[in-house]
């Protein structure tokens, strides 16, 4: 029962990435490996404040606006120095590296000792049958809520003009709309909900590490591909909704994996295979079929 | 209303590639005329409106709109007025996204992108009493994807999502070539219907040369960059299919060379 609790936490929680790495790949077709670094600053920025006395749930909206800038960085690389997609990432990643140690002022920084998002007075008077489940209602109530607004907001005349940008660009610049700038938003989103996911993350496991947003992008990616493939065939499901239970989906399989024995020094490499396989087994879908003859 | 001065552009300078394709190209198109641009194939035709549209940015000279020097603007403020079909029917739509959202999308040209609703339901019976003029039963289909489109179908919606804001320019390449005979037919008179309702002026490249001549109040033949003919009025009015023929075969290249 603990490790299925475990898993539904883990799993929402890199839901939040998934979203965001559904913008980026699935929406933007746009490959952005500024998510492993965004991850980390989210937690960074989660842990640094939370030390300093700041409520941690008001931690969460900053590492938020700073995931905003990570993207806001790779966008500008990209539609202004004319950077290709990948490379733009890369570079931004690796200059985040940086400044999320100097933001943490080290490698590691455990918040073990005062309150958490999901220890603190309020968690404390859960009565005792509702007390193993307070971490998973907070991180449901944070993922139905990003859910909701990006639902939404796809909805929009944005969010139309976002899905659009990806899709044809050309239709984009025929609507007298920069394209350019489109994206930028969309990495801008994506990276924030990738910071928000870290943040949340650090609260979680109570300790910022800059390793940790080493395989973002790859477990983003398989949350977003196991999602689509499997679930987004059924009618009238939303992907965002498809891509949280391809999360959870893949983090039980991690899971089972490492109960079956595997170390979890080996869990780069079971990500890492879990995620062929699943290239592989979705290779028969469809691909996208680009506009240009 | 569009006027091109001194074009200049060569292609690939100083390689073995070089292509000098327009010397002093002038070209005048007053408010609301039908132009059909004929020439065969590499005579600079797509070029002429990717430098128009600002795709192909021509080494020297003008491009001005309604008096308005455009040379410098970028190739997304252009279409604030300016309309534009390709020859591809892809181009003109987003494949993953609904007939509904498309059309939407492009009912909104012009105005802001904001955080009001993508669809605006109230606008729905308009849509599809659009859509019914293109007889193809695509109000039907207003919540299928544009990719599930045939080729057909998906120009129409093109040419419907081009002209649907007001514009006063549009640019159609070679439109109805992917089209199969009888839907080229039914695209080409929507086309025409739409340009004389709407007064657009328009530059129409097309290889049909039935849909040369029958369309337009004027006939630009191209040849290696140059306007090799330019005619209009009467004389334009009274030109058969294989008039532009014959001046086709007149040129030393000839057509399709
Ligand atoms: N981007 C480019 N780089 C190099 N050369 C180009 C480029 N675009 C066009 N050209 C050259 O310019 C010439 C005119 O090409 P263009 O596409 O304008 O012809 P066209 O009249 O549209 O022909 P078609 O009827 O085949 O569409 C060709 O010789 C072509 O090779
Ligand atoms: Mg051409």
């Amino acid at each position: 029962m603990n490790m299925v609790i475990g898993v539904l936490e883990q799993g929402f929680i890199y839901a939040l990435l998934a979203m965001g790495v559904l913008i980026t790949y699935r929406i933007l077709d746009f490959p952005d490996l500024t998510v492993d670094s965004s991850f980390p600053l989210g937690a960074a920025i989660s842990a640094v404040l939370t030390l300093n006395g700041t409520p941690p749930a008001l931690t969460l909206p900053i590492a938020l606006l700073a995931g905003g800038a990570a993207g806001l960085i790779t966008g500008l690389i990209h539609v202004k120095c004319g950077v290709r997609d990948l490379l733009s990432g890369i570079i931004t990643m690796t200059a985040l590296y940086s400044v999320n140690l100097r933001v943490a002022g080290r490698a590691n920084l455990p918040i073990y000792a005062g309150d958490t998002l999901f220890l603190n007075e309020w968690t404390r008077g859960f009565p005792p049958w509702l007390a193993p489940y307070s971490k998973l209602i907070i991180i449901l109530f944070i993922v139905a809520l990003v859910k909701i607004i990006l639902d939404l907001f796809l909805k929009t005349k944005a969010g139309y003009l976002l899905r659009a940008v990806g899709d044809n660009p050309s239709v984009v610049a025929a609507l007298n709309k920069d394209g350019g700038y489109v994206k930028i938003q969309g990495l801008m989103i994506a990276n924030a909900f990738c910071a928000l996911a870290g943040a949340v993350m650090c609260q979680h496991q109570r300790f910022f590490d800059i390793s940790m947003g080493t395989g973002t992008l790859v477990t983003g990616l398989a949350s977003v591909i196991i999602g689509l493939n499997m679930f987004s065939k059924l009618p009238r499901l939303k992907n965002t909704l498809a891509v949280i239970a391809g999360s959870i989906l893949y983090k039980a399989c991690v899971s089972a994996a490492l109960s079956l024995g595997l170390a979890p020094t080996d869990l780069r490499l079971i990500t890492a295979a879990l995620f062929l396989v699943i290239l592989i087994l979705g290779k028969t879908r469809v691909r996208k079929v680009k506009p240009h003859a | 209303m569009l006027e091109m001065q001194g074009i200049y552009k060569t292609y690939l300078p100083g390689t073995v590639n070089e292509t000098r394709l327009f010397c002093n190209l002038f070209l005048k198109v007053p408010k609301g005329q039908f132009v059909s641009v004929v020439g065969s194939n590499g005579s600079g035709k797509t070029s002429l409106l990717n430098i128009i549209c600002g795709q192909t940015r021509p080494d020297s000279g003008w491009v001005m709109l309604y008096g308005q020097d455009i040379s410098k603007e970028k190739e997304h403020r252009r279409y604030a007025r300016v309309g534009r079909v390709y020859q591809n029917p892809a181009m003109g739509t987003c494949g993953g996204m609904t007939l509904l959202e498309n059309i939407s999308l492009a009912d909104n040209k012009g105005h802001g992108y904001g955080l009001t609703p993508g669809t605006v339901k109230a606008r729905i019976p308009y849509y599809k009493s659009l859509l019914a003029r293109l007889h193809l039963g695509l109000e039907d289909k207003l919540y299928m994807r544009a990719e599930a489109l045939s080729g057909g179908q998906r120009q129409a919606m093109a040419l419907l999502m081009a002209t649907m804001t007001p514009i006063s320019f549009l640019i159609l390449d070679e439109h109805t070539a992917a089209l199969d005979p009888k839907t080229a037919e039914v695209i080409m008179k929507l086309t025409n219907e739409l340009v004389r309702e709407k007064q657009l002026a328009t530059l129409m490249v097309t290889h049909n040369l039935r849909h040369a001549a029958a369309y337009g109040d004027r006939l630009l033949m191209f040849d290696a960059g140059k306007i090799v003919q330019d005619i209009q009025g009467g004389e334009k009015a009274a030109l058969k299919a294989e008039d532009v023929f014959a001046l086709f075969t007149r040129l030393g290249a000839g057509y399709g060379g």
